[in-house]
């Protein structure tokens, strides 16, 4: 009883390992609806994944000569990986995981001074890295094959794919819809045409679709988002944001050229959207202070992903808007702070408001 | 209420009744409780100890001066130290005996550095003072009211323990129209103004009116947190068909803070930098109602106080009303005294209060609760790296952003802490008891308000130091040029003595010549 400690002498049941440990959890559902869809070399890929970004970050924390245990502990890496794996395509060789592990946990974490330092999101730095570098692994997108089902690939044949670079065969790969949708209007075929028998809203939102291998459960991933919204481990603003940010511009083009631009509900539930909005926009370290911040923020990310998708050199754009508004965060926490109580919003004291209450 | 500032479909929802009248707390947390601990048994009076410890300062402001000497016998109730100066409260001896020591005593402070302390030699027959309490306190003068409340040293008994005869005195002077009575009781564990509510509501309404008297305040409320059912029934039993309206407030941290309550209750905000006053609100806590009402009706001093007894490591938790300067330890005795597993010993609540390095130290008129806590209950853990989850921004009361304020605290730049609000934290803790990677935010905040604090006192000191060497070189260059300019007045003065005396020389031979040259001619 001789050390002195400051107040409070309570304090609630968290910890940073907890935060990670639910958002983890929320993630297993779809997780493992891609494991399931995708079979073994997803598995495979998750666990290339993770097994890297535990190594890079312990051999990061032991060359800063911080204490390697604690860190480990708190689940960061394991999420930062875990997010990672989740928005590659399945199939993807191993060294693909590998490097982009490597990519967000040295380079676009620990470099910047370890967690809760890093400016961009390591998982997106990431995803973009690998797409810039790599744009053919990154593209090669499977058609949905349940690890049940009878052409699926076995244990042995799993490690074949993911670590000997075996292809596979022709009848399995496919496109995403966005990938369709951009190539295909890039020879000037109208949409309803292109989209053909592509999109079918239950199957979009099941997520029997091809895509990267976490993000095609637009469900499951719900659930879990809605899941971290209870726990409080993060709050409505970002995700309804960002998903209003992609939907509002969408609703508009649609309305004016149905023929050339996708609707609001496609775009919803393509690509890497809802996982996005719900697990990698609301990083805490990579996302604004402020409710108001957090909104403009959300928006933004939506907004760009929309602009990207419809106007940019690649069909997806989640990844890109999110590190181009990660940029734009020091700029919107000092704009948008919170009304300070018994202050106006400059800053000034109230004035003693007794005769105007008169 | 204010409710003409109020937006219109909030008015219009409270006029449907769908929604309530209370305005909304920004932020806040909800700690749990452990009111149960202490909540059920009744208030036991402290057997009284042998020995008291009255420290001569128990209030912000200056500390009393005692007017009493080693071996002066005492009544209960007599004056032992005089206020001092505009903001100070007077001391009185809490049981009858005799003064044995003047001098310094440790303080209920984490530091436990010593300060004046009149140590009191109970003689077991607790004699009062012959009291003379006016026949209809209602009857007196507001100024009055307000002078007795001083004489009888009556301070905030929330914790703050400001003089509540300078409240009123300000709260006349800025024509209050509100006031607020404060039974929040917010803090964690903390039972006492639960169970004085619950046993004595009528003398606290009596005594919510004599302050409404003292201030002319004409709207006067009671907010209680909801998880006080049983103190709300007794307070609205005693209070109804009176003036006194009874205030069902939800139970959230920091709930009893003054300016939180404000908003709470009447939708404003007290201006930063300013006082309740300012907006026309009083507020008081009811505790100190209570000691307004004993020493209006009964002519009664504050000589005690209930305080709560609490904490996983106390063997049996309770209310006692226990005399000023009783040592905690004489508390925590009468409370079936420490479990083994007694990990830290807190004066106060566990979120604001500070910690107690030895029970041996006396109780005060601001001390709410005596506690000692478990490991598991302090919940200590190595603080980590901020992972800027805004959690702290979320429970700010005052909507700071506490993460950006540690930051630039950690960077050396308290200055900088104070751009994004420093001078607005109440201290409250909300922050740091959510911060998922256990920084200890408060701790920051306090100690850059410390440095900041000590910066101004180094820097008023530096300029009164240079007024100083300025006004002493000024002197001594006066007194040089007063010394030049006297030699110069002795040589100039002794010249002119030495010229006459030459003339008056040279006069005089002149004259012995023509004297003796006349002689010469008449021989």
């Amino acid at each position: 009883m001789t050390t002195l400690a400051h107040s409070p002498h309570a304090h609630a049941q968290t910890s940073v390992g907890q935060v990670m440990g639910t958002v983890m959890l929320a993630l297993t559902p779809a997780t493992l609806f891609g494991f399931w869809l995708y079979g073994w070399p997803a598995i495979n890929l998750w666990v290339v994944s993770l097994g890297v970004a535990l190594l890079a970050e312990a051999v990061s924390l032991k060359i800063m000569g911080r204490p390697v245990r604690g860190a480990l502990l708190d689940g960061s890496a394991l999420l930062t990986a875990w997010l990672l794996a989740l928005s590659l395509p399945p199939w993807a060789p191993w060294w693909l995981a590998a490097v982009g592990s490597l990519f967000a946990i040295v380079l676009a974490k620990q470099i910047f001074g370890g967690l809760g330092q890093n400016l961009f999101n390591p998982a997106m730095a990431a995803r973009v890295m690998l797409l810039i570098s790599f744009p053919l692994e990154m593209t090669s997108w499977i058609a949905p094959l349940p690890i049940t089902s009878a052409g699926a690939p076995g244990f042995v044949e799993g490690l074949a794919i993911t670590f000997a670079g075996m292809a596979p065969a022709d009848g399995m790969t496919s496109a995403t819809l966005l990938g369709h949708v951009k190539t295909e209007l890039g020879r000037d075929i109208v949409l309803p045409q292109a989209l053909g028998s592509y999109f079918d809203p239950a199957t979009f939102m099941l997520g029997q679709r091809a895509g990267s291998f976490g993000e095609t459960s637009a469900l499951l991933l719900l659930i879990g988002g809605l899941v971290l919204i209870v726990r409080r481990v993060i709050t409505w603003h970002i995700p309804l944001a960002m998903l209003a940010g992609v939907a509002l511009p969408a609703l508009l083009a649609n309305w004016i050229a149905p023929e050339a631009y996708l609707a609001p509900g496609l775009h919803l539930l393509s690509g890497g959207l809802i996982l996005a909005a719900f697990f990698i926009a609301t990083d805490p370290v990579t996302s604004p202070n402020s409710a108001s911040g957090q909104l403009l923020f959300g928006f933004g990310i939506g907004g760009l992903t929309w602009i990207i998708r419809t106007w940019g050199g690649y069909p997806e754009g989640v990844a890109f808007a999110v590190m181009l508004m990660n940029a734009a965060i020091p700029v919107i926490d000092r704009y948008f702070k919170p009304r300070i109580y018994g202050r106006d919003r400059k800053g000034a004291a109230l004035a003693p408001a007794k005769e105007a209450t008169r | 209420m204010n409710v003409a500032s109020e937006p219109f479909l909030k008015r219009l929802l409270v006029k449907a009744g769908l929604s309530s009248s209370l305005h909304k707390l920004r932020g806040g947390v909800h700690p749990e409780g452990r009111k149960d601990l202490s909540a059920e048994p009744p208030i036991r009076v402290l057997p009284m100890p042998e020995r008291l410890y009255v420290p001569l300062q128990q209030h912000i402001g200056a500390p009393a001066r005692h007017l009493v000497g080693v071996g002066e016998v005492v009544k209960k109730g007599q004056l032992l130290a005089a206020s001092q100066g505009m903001v100070s409260a007077p001391v009185h001896a809490p049981t009858s005996g005799r003064v044995i020591a003047i001098g310094d005593f440790p303080g209920p402070h984490p530091s436990g550095l010593p300060m004046p302390t009149l140590t009191i030699e109970a003689d077991g027959l607790d004699a009062w003072i012959d009291a003379d309490p006016p026949a209809d306190p209602f009857a007196l003068s507001p100024e009055e009211v307000a002078t007795r409340v001083g004489a009888a040293g009556i301070v905030g008994l929330g914790g703050a323990a400001f003089p509540a005869a300078v409240k009123l005195n300000l709260s006349r002077r800025n024509e209050v129209r509100t006031l607020i009575m404060n039974g929040g009781e917010c803090e964690p564990y903390l039972t006492c103004d639960d169970r004085l509510m619950q046993e004595r509501a009528a003398q606290i309404v009596e005594g919510i009116r004599l302050i409404a008297h003292a201030t002319g305040a004409g709207e006067i409320l009671v907010g209680i947190e909801d998880n006080k059912p049983d103190a709300i029934a007794a307070m609205t039993k005693a209070a109804a068909g009176g003036p006194v309206k009874v205030v069902k407030v939800p139970a959230m941290y920091p709930m009893g803070s003054e300016k939180q309550l404000i908003q709470v209750l009447t939708g404003q905000e007290v201006p930063a930098g300013g006082r309740a006053a300012d907006i026309g609100v009083l507020v008081h806590n009811v505790g100190t109602a209570y000691a307004v009402q004993q020493a209006l009706c009964l002519g009664r001093p504050l000589v005690s106080r209930i305080i709560t007894v609490s904490g996983g490591a106390i063997m049996a938790p309770g209310n006692l009303e226990a005399p000023i300067g009783a040592l905690a330890a004489d508390l925590v005795r009468a409370c079936g005294g420490l479990r083994e597993d007694a990990a830290r010993l807190v004066l106060g609540g566990p979120m604001m209060g500070t910690q107690l390095t030895s029970l041996d130290v006396p109780v005060i008129k601001g001390s709410s609760g005596v506690l000692a806590l478990t490991v598991q209950e302090v919940e200590q853990t190595r603080p980590g790296p901020c992972i800027r989850c805004s959690s702290c921004v979320r429970a700010c009361p005052m909507g700071l952003l506490p993460l950006e304020m540690a930051a630039r605290i950690r960077a050396g730049d308290p200055a900088g802490a104070v751009d994004w609000g420093l001078k607005d934290c109440i201290a409250c803790g909300s922050c740091s008891y959510v911060c998922p990677s256990h920084i200890p935010l408060v701790h920051w905040f306090n100690h850059a308000k410390g440095d900041l604090a000590a910066r101004e006192r180094l820097k008023m000191k530096n300029e009164a130091t240079k007024k100083l060497a300025d006004e002493r070189s000024a002197r001594m260059q006066r007194i040089a040029q007063e010394r030049e300019e006297a030699a110069r007045l002795r040589a100039a003065k002794k010249a002119a003595a030495d010229a006459a005396k030459k003339a008056a020389a040279e006069a005089a031979a002149a004259a012995k010549a023509a004297a003796k040259a006349k002689e010469e001619v008449e021989a």
